[in-house]
């Protein structure tokens, strides 16, 4: 399956009044991601939380219009916080590395109303995971 | 005397809070303890009426606070029927006052010594001991966690010989709520002439205390879980032992002369206790203390059982929710995982329905190892918790059992 773009995100997530249904929401976008090989759930491609896991493997593909692209596979032992990724996939997945640094991930996850999952006191990893995937990027640019 | 829940709730301002709309239900107990009016009031009295440094001022101020603090040592002394009030020192918490024996234990232990703790312990009460032997050349021992999230009460005597010179054991288990059997477990290692001491950090809020009876060399706890501030702690240890203990922090208010080459140490307890005390939280600690003491423990102690066993009795009920720790004697807490969303998934859930509870390791990785989960969640239990609270955490666990299903 493709990522919804961050702009569905935004209109889908703005659709709901109700906690349940937008976290039942990232759930479902957690449960949809590509499957994580367990094989690579190593310590390189860990980033530890206090509460919960995530693992990330970057890679390139040549896009016919963008040209090099940075891709993303990442898992994490929480579902919310694999979910959260997939928000987070939105906005770097299948990107250039200028557009994944120029790209302001705090706007956006405020626009969202779920910034307090990128404050560094949650302890789950997505905070480090940006700043990776960010490291990444600029080490390609 | 008897025990209203409604009366101890009215104490604690923070309870009339709400997340998300919904009211506050804090179960998270053994992390901290939310404060009781009276300990507020006595930190701002203090600041208000009497701050100044102890023991050294030629003034009215540092007279009155100086008797508050020493007044807060003597009813630290009472609650845990120390012999003498020399042998209470001020710390910052529990972890300090583990560090102050660890720190000593590291200078007199030699290699072919034993240290024993086990396999349930804060790594505060673990760390310390491998740190201690790592220095000394000394070996670490630890007794193993039964399925049921008790000791292994044979292996501990096994363990034991004449090696054995320092036993290290929580009086609680933060993780389980296990409470361990530490008057006997101290009598068989007082049988092979060890020092022991208990970790009293989850021990000291819902169980009475005597030192003298469980007869252990120390036990060390913190103001922040008995409804005192942050902060502060208590570290006991007896006179005979402590005396002759290598000071720790050294500086001023610890010394007796000092030469511009040499110094002398302080009597008890002031050797270990360097530099400007907290002042104003070891009296509202006392303040804590007293508020705690005047309660009637044994109803206190059953109507956090009555929450315990509550809360046990639906979980067990509950499909898809396993108990981490089932032992005979638990102390105000309940571990879990669930077959459907890690322990942050279900403590996330929780904190959007306004239920704080802890998620993780709980600072005892070896213990998570042991039962082989990633985590758990923790609800922990507290004076003014109330049954229909505890309705209220099992209706929302259906809601993120469904949510996660």
């Amino acid at each position: 399956m493709s990522l919804p773009s961050t702009e569905d995100i935004v209109d889908d997530l703005s659709f709901f009044d109700d906690w349940e249904d937008k976290y039942k929401y990232i759930i479902d976008l957690g449960k949809s991601l590509p499957a994580f090989d367990e094989a690579w759930r190593t310590s390189e491609r860990l980033v530890k939380g206090c509460q919960s896991n995530v693992w990330i493997q970057p890679g390139t593909e040549q896009d016919a219009q963008k040209g090099e692209v940075l891709t993303f596979a990442v898992d994490s032992d929480a579902i919310i916080v694999r979910g959260l990724l997939g928000v987070v996939l939105a906005a770097f997945d299948h990107k250039t590395p200028q557009d994944i640094l120029d790209f302001n991930i705090d706007e956006y996850f405020a626009q969202l109303d779920l910034e307090r999952h990128l404050s560094p006191t949650r302890g789950n990893g997505l905070r480090s995971i940006v700043g990776r995937i960010k490291n990444i990027a600029q080490a390609a640019a | 005397m008897s025990f209203d829940v409604a009366a101890i709730r009215e104490q604690f301002p923070i309870l009339k809070r709400e997340i998300d709309g919904n009211p506050l239900i804090y179960l998270d107990n053994a992390a901290t303890t939310q404060k009781p009016q009276c300990v507020i009031d006595a930190l701002v009295e203090y600041y208000t009426t009497c701050n100044s440094n102890v023991h050294r001022g030629a003034h009215r101020l540092a007279d009155e606070a100086t008797r508050h603090f020493e007044a807060a040592r003597d009813i630290v002394k009472d609650f845990i029927n120390a012999p003498k009030r020399e042998e209470v020192i001020w710390t910052t918490g529990t972890t300090e006052g583990i560090n102050i024996v660890a720190n000593g234990l590291a200078a007199l232990l030699s290699a072919g010594d034993e240290v024993i703790a086990t396999g349930m312990e804060h790594h505060a009460n673990l760390v310390t001991w491998q740190q201690a032997c790592k220095a000394s050349g000394a070996t670490l021992k630890t007794v193993p966690v039964l399925e049921s999230g008790e000791l292994d009460l044979d292996a501990y005597q096994a363990l034991l010989s004449a090696h054995t010179k320092f036993v290290a054991f929580p009086h609680v288990s933060n993780a389980l709520g296990t409470v361990n059997p530490i008057k006997e477990m101290t009598a068989k290692a007082k049988q092979f002439g060890a020092l022991v001491l208990v970790d009293g950090a989850q021990g000291a809020a819902h169980r009475k205390i005597d030192v003298q009876e469980i007869g252990c060399d120390f036990y060390a706890f913190s103001g922040h879980k008995i409804y005192g501030p942050m902060g502060i702690g208590a570290l006991w240890g007896k006179e005979s032992v402590l005396a002759e203990w290598p000071v720790w922090r050294t500086g001023g208010e610890m010394i007796s002369t000092v030469t511009l080459q040499d110094a002398t140490w302080n009597v008890l307890p002031y050797r270990f206790e360097a530099g400007t005390p907290n002042v104003g939280d070891a009296i509202a600690m006392g303040e804590a203390i007293r508020w705690l003491s005047a309660l009637d423990r044994e109803a206190v102690e059953a109507h956090e059982k009555a929450l315990l066993d509550h809360a046990t009795a639906l979980a067990e009920q509950f499909e898809g929710l396993t108990i981490i720790g089932k032992a005979r004697d638990k102390a105000g807490v309940l571990s879990f995982v669930m077959d459907h969303g890690h322990p942050a998934d279900i403590g996330f859930l929780l904190d959007r329905q306004g239920i704080a509870v802890r998620t993780g390791d709980h600072c005892a990785q070896p213990l998570m190892a042991r039962f082989n989960v990633p985590g758990t969640a923790r609800v922990s239990f507290s004076i003014y918790n109330t049954l229909e609270e505890v309705d209220a955490l099992f209706a929302a666990l259906k809601k993120v059992r469904s949510m996660l299903a």
